[in-house]
């Protein structure tokens, strides 16, 4: 599982299969967050849709949450892998108390706070932990 | 639990075909434009997905939501596009895609000799043949939500 936060302002890659460095990931994350997500929510055929919240696939599930100030967190997941949308609250309870409240942060920059890289890894194994819908992982 | 609309794209993103059955809200653009716009952002999503997914993929993206609706999808080795919208209630209907493109659009469309590919289908039985069955499906209902 593999997880990445913000409008660019970080990447953190606990994949096991990546064949991309992660800033290689980052412009399609980019174009994703900011154009396809909006796109959804426009040809919706019902009034007051969001936009994308959960893309699945074959091989991994994709989960969007868009906070009201319109930073998006964007999670890759096992297609069975349960507790996605604490873990997407959960990070960000994170990034509000160990970005955001650093003075030393500043707004749009990767972040760089040690803290927040612990809980976030915490927080990781914690959803890991929690565990998949069906057999096997 | 309910089909919003249904849209049939070819390889080329010629739409083939679009039906609504419960539509709310338009997209607010000319039917053209909608279309081009859909196919553009599946044809990105496919991209995005392909670099993404972690593991060597089968069938590729199936589906998205959003808090409102779900649309599912269905691509053929030919570049044949199904798409559908429905509401949230529902689960994974790739075998109800597959049946519109072998037994509806192959049957009707393909293997008629009078239809020409490659542009909007004009066949009335096709377009029957297609309400009918969507109307029968078990998670279509005739008053929407």
């Amino acid at each position: 599982m593999n997880s990445s936060a913000g409008r660019i302002t970080s990447v953190e890659k606990f994949g096991k299969h990546s064949y991309l460095t992660a800033m290689e990931y980052i412009p399609s994350f980019a174009f994703f967050a900011n154009r396809l997500f909006a796109i959804g929510s426009q040809l919706s055929p019902e009034q007051g849709s969001s936009g994308i919240e959960v893309l699945e696939t074959d091989t991994f599930k994709l989960h969007c949450f868009q906070t009201l100030t319109g930073i998006k967190f964007v999670v890759l997941a096992d297609p069975r892998q349960a507790g996605i949308d604490s873990l997407l609250r959960k990070i960000y309870e994170i990034y509000s108390d160990f970005a955001l409240k650093n003075p030393f942060y500043s707004l749009e920059m990767p972040i760089r706070c040690e803290l927040f890289d612990q809980n976030m890894k915490l927080a990781l194994e914690v959803a890991e932990k929690a565990g998949t819908y069906g057999p096997g992982s | 639990m309910t089909v919003h609309n249904l849209y049939l794209f070819d390889r080329n993103g010629v739409c083939l075909h679009y039906s609504e059955w419960h539509r709310k809200k338009q997209a607010g653009i000319p039917k053209e434009e909608e279309f081009k716009l859909m196919y553009g952002m599946l044809f990105s999503i496919r991209s995005f997905v392909s670099k993404m997914s972690p593991l060597d993929m089968k069938d590729g993206f199936l589906s998205f939501q959003t808090s409102r609706y779900k649309l599912h999808y269905y691509e053929t080795p030919t570049g044949i596009k199904v798409v559908m919208n429905t509401d949230l209630g529902v689960g994974p209907i790739r075998d109800v895609l597959h049946h519109i493109y072998s037994s509806l659009y192959v049957e009707l469309v393909v293997k008629n000799p009078l239809c020409p590919l490659g542009q909007t289908v004009q066949s009335e039985l096709f377009r029957s043949r297609l309400d009918s069955y969507v109307r029968s499906l078990p998670f279509f209902s005739a008053r929407a939500g």
